[in-house]
């Protein structure tokens, strides 16, 4: 039996990699100067949903909610291998929190349904919740399975997954379709195919087809995007006219969590005391450490 | 509306062993029903779970709300998420809290969707407070602070139109504070009934030990960040914490570089310390780190960047290449105390 995996995916900032331009003196995020990447336990649960379907056979289709840029991550994921990708972008989704973000994302879903399994990064590095993953399974009334170490087995629509819980782990057995969340361990993303680059290096979503026409008055954006299908070349992108989305529930509107404050963090004036990095130095710090009663 | 000044913690347990997270929540709870002059209530789903719901008594929830009953042994998300969910909906309390566990990672988001709840995960810091947000006011909100953005800002989070408020807390970050006389409180069965699509997912094999580490617990620890380099001169940690009997810890910047597990991972998304003594070596001191730590009776810091934002926080600086301070202070401990 093969297997249809849809796999959640985001462009995050790379916070690792934060310098002083991008933030404000204010202490506010200039999130225009910041380099973005693929979201690492994302890019594992690609992995992970592309070694599935090399066992199993099957899809691999790719969805990311996001703005025009995120056209990046999904040509990646057309390198890595997946079959497809589908961007997810509208206005009215902008500043959303996890709990609207689950509820477009749900919607995007049941529109590219059917699928056995949803795979996702346990979490995404600009906000470290966790917490997208489960509220989809819940919209789209799926059991999960968070944390997941590895896939054991396939067998009909019964899958055994190993996954991580404090201080050990458990074997699990579910019935699909289920939505899974991956943690870094799960898999070692494979390198992009030089192949695939040369293949969907100029694939283009619907947004960025658009943005052509905007500077260019001899294209049309239908005639375009008939090309492009055409040369397989077309990256899929649901707005919210396309979904059947509230839009009440959307975006900054749907979302119940808003940033009230924003403290830059200030540092603590410096009132330590300095000990030289020497033999003497160190002899001294015991001596003060013994003063201290932690030590001796 | 006296029902909806509830402040309500979920007690985790595994192997019928409550969470020590669970009781520092309830502490923390305490002090927020306080201020909303509300009513302090546990959540326990289990087996066998009696004495563990009289042990909240000991933190001052006033009600135990008990789902006990053989099929909920073990966590499992379906059924444990069900049941909560439907709780929340009927009575509708201002707040619940979970711990920033496997469990109540898993478990939290769900019902937040089920319930469309806000919540905030990893927070630091909770009160409450009357908020003035786009020039409405918004009586005794939850404050639910958190680093942010790879630890450059400090968010305070609000829910100011939702019912209810939710967040979870990593172990360690509030502290555990019995009351002086335990509460006579009550205990509310609340009936479950098995249901097929409860078993959607199996548990077959579970395996689960103690954990070896306590970090909470260590009077001294040493703890490594990205700047000790490689998981070669990690090693040296292990050697100096050894010595002095203390426990090693890392960043997490050193948990994903491979250089040290999680278990032992310090700050917002690992254990938050306080002991005795702490020693930071080769780590720069994001807020992140730091709210886990700050809170040590004294800190080393060694590091080679003199801007490294560690000394901020440090009682004891040293400049330098930790792969040279390090064999110095060991010698030195040798020299004067062996």
């Amino acid at each position: 039996m093969s297997y249809h995996s849809i796999v959640m995916v985001k462009q995050v900032p790379d916070t690792a990699n934060i310098s002083g331009q991008v933030m404000r003196p204010d202490g506010t995020v200039n999130r225009s100067k910041l380099p973005t990447i693929f979201n690492p336990e994302d890019k594992v649960a690609l992995e992970l949903a592309l070694q599935f379907r090399d066992r199993y056979g099957g899809t691999v289709r790719a969805v990311t909610m996001g703005p025009l840029k995120a056209s990046d991550l999904l040509r990646d994921c057309l390198y890595m291998g997946a079959d497809e990708a589908i961007l997810v972008s509208d206005r009215k989704f902008a500043g959303a929190d996890t709990l609207a973000t689950s509820y477009v994302l749900s919607e995007a879903l049941r529109k590219l349904a059917p699928y056995d399994i949803i795979f996702a990064g346990r979490q995404a590095i600009d906000g470290d919740t966790a917490q997208v993953g489960p509220q989809t399974a819940q919209k789209l009334g799926l059991p999960q399975i968070t944390y997941a170490e590895a896939i054991l087995q396939a067998e009909g629509s019964t899958i055994t997954v190993k996954r991580k819980v404090d201080n050990g782990f458990e074997i699990l057995e579910a019935t699909l379709p289920l939505l899974i969340t991956v943690i870094k361990d799960a898999a070692t993303p494979r390198p992009f195919r030089a192949k695939r680059v040369m293949a969907y290096k100029n694939a283009l979503s619907l947004l960025e087809l658009e943005k052509m026409t905007e500077t260019n008055s001899l294209l049309y954006i239908d005639q375009l995007k008939e090309e492009y299908l055409a040369k397989g070349l077309f990256i899929p992108t649901l707005t919210a006219d396309d979904l059947d989305v509230d839009s009440d529930r959307c975006g900054l509107k749907g979302s119940p969590t808003k940033v009230h404050k924003i403290d830059s963090v200030v540092l603590g004036g410096s009132e330590h005391e300095s000990i030289p990095a020497t033999k003497d130095g160190m002899y001294a710090l015991i001596d003060k450490l013994m003063e201290d009663h932690i030590f001796g | 509306m006296s029902e909806n000044k509830q402040v309500w913690v979920f007690i985790e347990q595994r192997e019928g062993k409550p969470a020590e997270v669970s009781f520092e929540l309830l502490s923390k709870g305490r002090k927020l029903a306080e201020s909303l002059q509300g009513e302090l209530k546990a959540v326990v789903i289990g087996h066998e779970m009696q004495s563990l719901a009289q042990e909240t008594f000991r933190y001052g929830a006033t009600e135990v709300l008990l789902a006990d009953h053989p099929e909920l042994e073990h966590y499992n998300t379906l059924p444990y998420s069900r049941i909560l969910s439907e709780l929340v909906n009927r009575h509708q309390p201002r707040i619940v809290l979970f711990g920033g566990t496997f469990i109540g990672r898993d478990l939290a988001p769900r019902v937040a969707s089920h319930t469309k709840s806000g919540l905030t995960a990893d927070c630091t810091d909770l009160q409450i407070a009357d908020v003035t947000y786009l020039r409405k006011d918004y009586p005794q909100l939850l404050l639910q602070i958190r680093p942010a953005f790879g630890g450059n800002i400090i968010a305070t989070i609000i829910c100011p139109d939702s019912p209810v408020q939710m967040a979870t807390v990593r172990e360690g970050v509030m502290e555990k504070v019995p009351v002086t006389q335990p509460v006579d409180g009550r205990i509310t069965p609340v009936p479950y009934t098995p249901d097929a699509a409860d078993q959607l997912v199996r548990i077959i094999e579970r395996h689960h030990e103690e954990s070896k580490v306590n970090l909470k617990a260590a009077p001294i620890i040493v703890s490594g960040g990205y700047g000790m380099g490689n998981f070669q001169n990690f090693q040296i940690l292990h050697e100096l914490a050894h010595l002095i009997g203390g426990e090693v810890a890392g960043t997490r910047a050193a948990v994903d570089a491979g250089f040290i597990d999680h278990a032992r991972q310090v700050g917002q998304t690992g254990v938050t310390v306080r002991p005795k003594l702490y020693i930071a070596c080769g780590i720069s001191g994001a807020i992140q780190h730091r709210a886990g730590m700050q809170d040590a009776s004294k800190i080393i810091a060694i590091n080679c960047d003199a801007e490294a934002p560690i000394f901020g926080v440090c009682h004891y600086g040293i400049v330098g290449d930790v792969m040279e301070v390090i064999p110095l202070l060991i010698n030195a401990y040798k020299h004067k105390l062996k």
